[in-house]
């Protein structure tokens, strides 16, 4: 099998399905000429034409709400946010459109967009640019919300979530752009299903998008090597749908749980997997819960204050020690 | 536009301009009764001429007709909702029959329409029924929205009728969006924009313009000046309150004012701008001037922000009136009378037929949230 980037990844997928459908187009800051701010879309203005690939100016909510509309009459748009940062501005677009027009018009119109961009830190880039704000979207009703984390699950995940007739934001990875993996030629879609990054015995560690390989499975190594722990490492891909039954068949079989999320920790993703895991899998766990997040801080600038503030291997480590009553 | 045309006895209100400026005295509410707008661009005689050209005398029947069954069925919408039959918002159109109605006329069945929570009128004349109309006010099963939309979100997908929208200004993007898909496609299908003046100072509606203008994108943008954003006057709010003039310098789109109390003009100048779009020459935006005479919903007795001369000069400028005026030999008073029998029996019919409808099952609440979403609500919700 090939290895390519997750770049590359999500490049074939978007180019494979426009090739399918001619009502797919792409449009977005600087996706055509520029060849997007992180070249996701490199080739496809000359593979489609300007027609399909489009840029748009710097107007966030009017251009996610074009998109909306022509969802609205049944095109297939893909929308690209330089950064789920500035997605902040078109919020009204996607939580009062979006997110309603199917179940207010009781059942009258699919919504089959797909809103993409980097979420998380990028490294350096500041309190503004580097934020993970997920939870804002699998909080609302009739979206879902996609995260993968590697260069295969990042290219079958986008194929099923534009062929997906309801509205799916898909967050990437600025850090993960880079990332190489196995990724076959072929056609490929891949389910909404939680997939077991790593098999382990010990201890369940819960973990998405730029989490997996940057702490989740780097610690499970760790852990194994130095404290003869074995970790299953398990990445619901999507978190709304959350794949429940895959996580709750891990924790039966270790007992434990960490899971450990980018995101700041008030009111997050990772707290209503806990909820749900504390009432669904209480008779399986030994240890409470916990859970590793940024520090509850806008992201600093200073090099050491951002390392500081971020999720890192050692804190995993600590975690799974803490549930194993090691530490 | 020409003198001559304004001194027609039967143009009440043609020209804004002419009718100031009486500005009320005797109230704590120092606005002028009209604003002062400038009439050096107005050419409402230009938009009638094409209405008359155009229309048969069908056609004005129609229109008048149209006119009053929106007026019989937002009188009753007051009614139920004072029974509490209806209950939250309820945003009423009475007064402003003459934009909706003349502006609708004279698109295609084809064409769309996006409009704001104010919304019973566009549905009524969008091709969804008085029956589905009061069914949806009632919260009923047989409502147009199944009874989840409620006043402020009626559609209907197979007319064209896209909502029926809560956030002021929000819709814009969307309707700027079908009007994309429409040239994407070469459909020739224009999408009309309706909005209050207040949503011309949202951030959207400017995003929208913008990018409707840099692609001319088939959408016709409308907005139902009533003067009062709730209960902010427009020269409280907009610092520029001729709107018209907003568009054209920021975004190469033509603005025009229209009398929004004339439904010949506002035909007129609904086709005029429905071709342009359709022939790819672009968005156009449409002021109309025009006057709610209740409050902005039904909880706003509308008497802190204007006073009762006010509403009595605007309601002497009745489109209903106007038109019949301008045809008075084939909108005879027996005529009248019969329409608006027809017209009361038809809302009295939606009244029983929205009484007799059941509610939503149960089992609705959890449908038509998502097309395929795997473990569904999930366990341990209620309902």
């Amino acid at each position: 099998m090939p290895e390519i980037t997750y770049r590359e990844a999500l490049n074939q997928a978007l180019s494979e399905e426009m090739e399918r459908d001619d009502q797919i187009f792409l449009m977005g800051e600087e996706v055509a000429v520029y060849h997007g701010a992180y070249k996701v879309s490199q080739g496809l203005l000359e593979q489609f034409g300007d027609k399909r690939v489009i840029d748009s100016p710097i107007t966030e909510a009017g251009f996610v709400g074009l998109g909306i509309g022509a969802a609205h009459v049944g095109m297939r748009p893909v929308i690209e946010v330089m950064t789920f940062n500035f997605a902040i501005l078109a919020l009204d677009q996607i939580i009062n459109n979006l997110a309603k027009m199917r179940s207010m018009s009781g059942g009258q119109y699919t919504m089959p967009i797909v809103i993409r961009g980097p979420g998380g830190a990028g490294g350096s880039l500041g309190a503004q640019h580097s934020q993970s704000l997920e939870q804002q979207y699998v909080h609302i009703p009739g979206i879902k919300v996609v995260m993968p984390s590697t260069p295969y699950d990042a290219k079958g995940l986008l194929k099923t979530a534009i062929r997906d007739n309801d509205p799916v934001i898909f967050i990437e990875s600025e850090k993960l752009y880079n990332t190489k993996g196995e990724v076959p030629t072929g056609e490929y879609l891949l389910p909404y299903t939680a997939d077991v990054k790593k098999e382990g015995a010990d201890v369940t560690i819960i973990a998405w998008s730029r989490m997996v390989t940057a702490c989740a499975l780097p610690a499970a190594e760790i852990l194994e090597a130095e404290e003869g722990i074995s970790c299953e490492v398990v990445d619901p891909r999507s978190l709304s749908p959350l794949d429940f039954d895959t996580l709750i068949k891990s924790i039966k079989k270790t007992n434990r749980c960490v899971i450990v999320e980018e995101a700041w920790p008030k009111a997050s993703v990772g707290a209503w997997i806990a909820a749900e895991l504390s009432l669904r899998a209480f008779d399986y766990l030994d240890a409470p819960i916990v859970r590793i997040n940024q520090c509850d801080v806008p992201l600093p600038y200073a090099f050491n204050l951002e390392e500081l503030s971020l999720p890192k291997p050692s804190d995993v480590v600590e975690a799974v020690k803490k549930v194993c009553y090691k530490s | 536009m020409a003198s001559s045309a304004k001194s027609s006895a039967k143009s009440t209100a043609k020209n804004v301009k002419a009718e100031e400026p009486k500005t009320e005295t005797s109230s704590s509410c120092s606005t002028p009764i009209v604003p002062k707008y400038d009439a050096a661009t107005y050419n409402g005689e230009k938009y009638r001429n094409i209405a008359k050209k155009l229309l048969k005398k069908d056609d004005i029947k129609k229109l008048y007709r149209d006119m009053l069954l929106c007026r019989r069925f937002e009188e009753r919408c007051a009614q139920m909702y004072q029974m509490r039959k209806i209950q939250g918002f309820c945003h009423l159109y009475i007064g402003q029959e003459a934009v909706a109605v003349g502006t609708i006329a004279a698109l295609q069945p084809k064409d769309l329409i996006f409009q704001t929570y104010r919304d019973h009128a566009h549905a009524l004349l969008k091709g969804i029924s008085a029956r589905e109309c009061f069914a949806e006010l009632f919260g009923k099963a047989t409502g147009c929205s199944k009874g989840k939309g409620g006043s402020m979100h009626f559609f209907k997908a197979e007319t064209g009728m896209m909502g029926g929208n809560g956030i002021v200004g929000g819709h814009v993007p969307m309707a700027t969006g079908a009007a994309f898909a429409s040239r994407y496609n070469d459909k020739k299908q224009v999408s009309v924009c309706y909005m209050g003046e207040a949503a011309v100072n949202q951030g959207v509606f400017h995003e929208s313009l913008n990018m409707a203008s840099l692609w001319k994108l088939p959408c016709v943008y409308i907005t139902e000046n009533n003067l009062y954003g709730m209960g902010t006057a427009v020269e409280r709010a907009s610092a520029e309150d001729q709107l018209y003039k907003r568009t054209k310098d920021a975004y190469r789109i033509p603005g025009i004012r229209c009398d929004g109390m004339d439904v010949l003009e506002m035909y007129g100048i609904m086709y005029e701008a429905a071709e342009r779009a359709r022939n790819g020459e672009g968005p156009t935006f449409l002021e109309a001037i025009t006057y709610r005479y209740r409050g902005h919903s039904m909880s706003d007795p509308a008497t802190t922000y204007r006073n009762k001369d006010e509403v009595s000069v605007w309601q002497r400028r009745d489109p209903m009136a106007r038109l019949q005026a301008d045809y008075p030999e084939l909108l005879t008073e027996a005529l009248i009378n019969a329409m608006d029998e027809e017209c009361k029996a038809e809302v009295q019919d939606a009244i029983k037929f929205a009484e007799e409808s059941p509610f939503p099952d149960a089992s609705e609440l959890w449908t038509d949230i998502y097309l395929d979403y795997p473990g569904y609500p999930g366990p341990g919700q209620k309902g």
